[in-house]
């Protein structure tokens, strides 16, 4: 088709991850392009897409025709865009990710997936209420107030199955009762988007895709609970989310979604937003509400518990991102619908952020019970690399590796605990044979010995020890009894720790310790490191008869470590050497090796 | 006209000024005031923290516990760029630690540290959630994904 007057829309991705990989230049040039050739096209934003390994992406679509999707995009390939398809009508099949026709949601990355909490991210402007509203937005909410007391939205709720998503996985409608029946007038429902987590992005993608999704799981919370007042503590770190969430709160109040008298009826619910300060033990509950006072965050005993005796002194409901946002979706299709996916004691679906060693690496959402081969297989594609997959990293911090003997394992509360692992807030990092599980051990600890607020011994003190026998590991210093030493450590923190953060730190070690002793015992009696990590425990060399003698690798050599005349092979003096790898990365003729 | 430090130094005066009478006495609001002192002077200035202390009627130590506490607030004036390297662990397992080594030798400072002409402030993040461009620096608050040690004179180069 040759029309060339066509109108078109571009939707760019513009999500942290779009915006990181050169989103906005690429929508920039769109823009460009179509003034310079006159073409009537109108460029958008959207939010996460999902696709995260073929950032930039771009969703291109002729009036009355049906979308494409591209995906790497950058300006100059725009232009081409531009001149093929936009001006000449036809698409360029080499960035196409799904061609005309094509439906997106049959492509190998989302065959498997279903996508509720994700279900508009990537469809709607974020910064657009209306968007939201036209795809069925704040009907959840309207039906509620149109009739539904808050004991048949805690009944659904509570039929549903949903538990919370934060990690612990608390039933949501218990939580709910018990906020309700606690006594005393003012209430508060709070949003926990204090995703601290290291390598875990699911709620920061929520709240900049889709923050009207959370704000109207948000307004029907407080509604079942009793709250008039809501909070959202959101990370700092996460600008675009905040600003999005900002822009949101303000859209919504204007059209009477949020405030006094939503939507003219009874129901007072307003929502401000406080910006977390960078501290992941505020994940916890009682140490978040500390934040939110002004106080160092330092969790306290429990019970009570917060929707007794919270915020101020007041019952507080606090719900994680992802838990709010499958709201909306509950009320509207019904308990029953949402209890129809999933395994007897996970409902529902979870969203994970697949990344590591992954071929397919992004956003996606499974049906409970979906095995975490799945996951990494049919939807990740598998190793990045060509390096066999290892392990699967879940949870982060409180979480476990798991073997890739064990990636049958469903994904659904039970099963993983039972693995030694846990749920968690959704992180899934997928290793190969280049990662070392001693060094992942060590790099967790280090993660939540940092972040431990100090208040219990055991976690204060302890994780410090279980470090440094971790660092003596990977240093090549190890003894063997430092192996039941950490077993030991590790009991006593779990059960001397008030909060999850000391509870659950010495998982990652572990599970490493159950299922990769081999590679401690490498370290320790071999003085080896089999995945040529731990830079005590190995040496690069130059093998004589790849090197070529390029001297590429004495250019970038920072401690002169490589000699050798040009157009003959090179030496390598390991004693200069300090493994920083530099050599490794410049040289094209893989001549360079660990050993 | 063209603002002299002293005349900048007496805005930044005001705006403190303005915020510390927006939120005096209110509850909860000791977080939100750092954020705010930090955000006028780029750091936390002790006088500002005994500032906020009297206003909150709270006692200086505090003020500077809480302001210990969280990762986000810095006691020192930073640099006119801030790099910061993330070690959320995609990064890790992509070779993080070599781009904080070949940044640390570009720039001749260790995490937490202002180069003497201060141009760059060197940060670590534990993670910055662009996993999939792993590893990540963030300057400013621009993301430079997908690097390789050797990439990295090359980026500095840019903010110089």
């Amino acid at each position: 088709m040759k029309t060339g007057r066509r109108r078109f829309t571009v939707t760019i991705g513009l999500g942290s991850c779009g915006v990181a990989a050169g989103a906005e230049g690429v929508a920039e040039a769109f823009r460009a392009e179509a003034r310079g050739r006159g073409l009537a096209v109108a460029v958008k934003g959207t939010g996460c897409i999902g696709i995260c390994h073929r950032e930039v992406l771009a969703e291109v679509s002729a009036e009355g025709g049906r979308p494409v999707l591209y995906g790497d995009l950058t300006p100059a390939r725009v232009r081409r865009i531009a001149e093929e398809h936009l001006a000449g009508g036809v698409p360029v099949g080499e960035w196409l990710l799904a061609g005309e026709g094509e439906d997106i949601s049959s492509l190998p990355y989302f065959a498997k997936q279903r996508r509720i909490v994700l279900g508009k991210c990537g469809l709607i402007d974020p910064e657009e209420i209306g968007d939201y509203i036209g795809r069925g937005g704040y009907a959840a909410l309207s039906s509620v107030l149109d009739g539904a007391s808050p004991d048949d939205v805690i009944r659904a709720v509570t039929e549903s199955g949903l538990r919370g998503r934060g990690g612990a996985g608390f039933p949501t409608g218990r939580k709910w009762r018990i906020a309700r029946d606690a006594p005393g007038g003012e209430k508060y429902l709070i949003c926990n988007a204090d995703e601290g987590d290291p390598g875990a992005f699911m709620d920061r993608s929520v709240l900049e895709s889709d923050p009207h999704a959370v704000l109207e799981g948000m307004a029907i919370a407080g509604y079942a609970v009793g709250a008039s007042r809501g909070i959202i503590y959101v990370r700092a770190e996460y600008p675009l989310a905040v600003k999005r969430l900002g822009i949101a709160v303000r859209q919504a109040a204007a059209r009477r979604l949020l405030g006094r008298r939503i939507m003219g009826g009874r129901f007072d619910f307003s929502v401000s937003i406080m910006h977390g300060a960078g501290a992941f033990v505020c994940g916890e509950e009682t140490a978040l509400i500390k934040s939110i006072q002004g106080e160092r965050g330092m969790p306290r005993l429990r019970p009570p518990f917060p929707p007794s005796r919270g915020l101020w002194g007041r019952p507080t409901c606090i719900n994680n991102v992802e838990t709010l946002a499958s709201v909306p979706w509950i009320v509207s299709r019904g308990a029953a619908a949402y209890a129809s996916i999933g395994t007897p004691g996970s409902r529902g679906t979870k969203v994970f952020a697949l990344a590591g060693k992954i071929a397919r690496g992004g956003l996606v959402e499974v049906p409970m019970g979906t095995t975490l081969g799945e996951i990494i297989f049919d939807i990740g594609g598998g190793s990045a690399t060509g390096l066999p997959v290892k392990a699967a990293q879940i949870g982060g911090p409180s979480g476990g590796c798991l073997p890739a003997a064990l990636f049958d394992t469903p994904v659904d509360y039970e099963s993983l605990q039972k693995s030694g692992a846990i749920m968690g807030s959704g992180g899934l990092i997928v290793l190969d044979d280049s990662s070392c599980m001693v060094d992942i051990a060590r790099y967790f600890l280090a993660f939540t010995q940092a972040e431990s607020c100090g208040k219990c011994t055991f976690c204060r003190i302890g994780t410090k020890r279980m470090l440094e026998i971790l660092e003596r590991i990977t240093a090549g210093k190890g003894r063997m009894e430092d192996l039941d030493l950490l077993e030991e450590l590790a009991g006593k923190i779990k059960i001397a720790s008030l909060c999850g953060l000391g509870q659950t730190a010495p998982n990652p070690v572990l599970t490493t310790l159950r299922f990769f002793r081999g590679e401690y015992e490498a370290h320790i009696r071999d003085r080896r490191c089999p995945a040529r990590k731990c830079k005590a425990l190995f040496a690069y060399s130059i093998s004589p008869g790849a090197c070529v003698g390029c001297g590429a690798c004495v250019r970038v050599c920072p401690t002169k470590a490589i000699t050798g005349e040009p157009k003959k092979p090179h030496r390598l003096d390991p004693l200069q050497c300090t493994r920083c790898g530099l050599c490794v990365e410049a040289c094209r003729f893989g001549a360079i090796t660990a050993g | 006209m063209k603002k002299t430090p002293s005349r900048r130094a007496a805005a930044a005066d005001r705006r403190f000024r303005a915020l510390l009478s927006s939120l005096r006495g209110q509850k909860g609001a000791l977080i939100p005031l750092l954020q705010g002192a930090q955000e006028i002077y780029g750091y936390l200035p002790v006088g500002a923290m005994r500032r906020i202390a009297r206003a909150l009627r709270l006692s200086p130590s505090e003020v500077f516990g809480v302001a210990t506490f969280y990762g986000q607030f810095r006691l020192k004036p930073v640099g006119r760029n801030i790099v910061t390297v993330c070690h959320g662990t995609a990064c890790h397992v992509a070779g993080a630690e070599r781009i904080s080594e070949a940044l640390g030798r570009a720039l001749g400072v260790s995490p937490g540290e202002t180069t003497g002409d201060g141009a760059f402030t060197l940060r670590e993040a534990a993670c910055l959630g662009c996993c999939s461009l792993s590893p990540v620096v963030m300057v400013n608050a621009t993301v430079h994904g997908k690097l390789t040690a050797a990439s990295v004179p090359g980026i500095l180069k840019r903010y110089r």
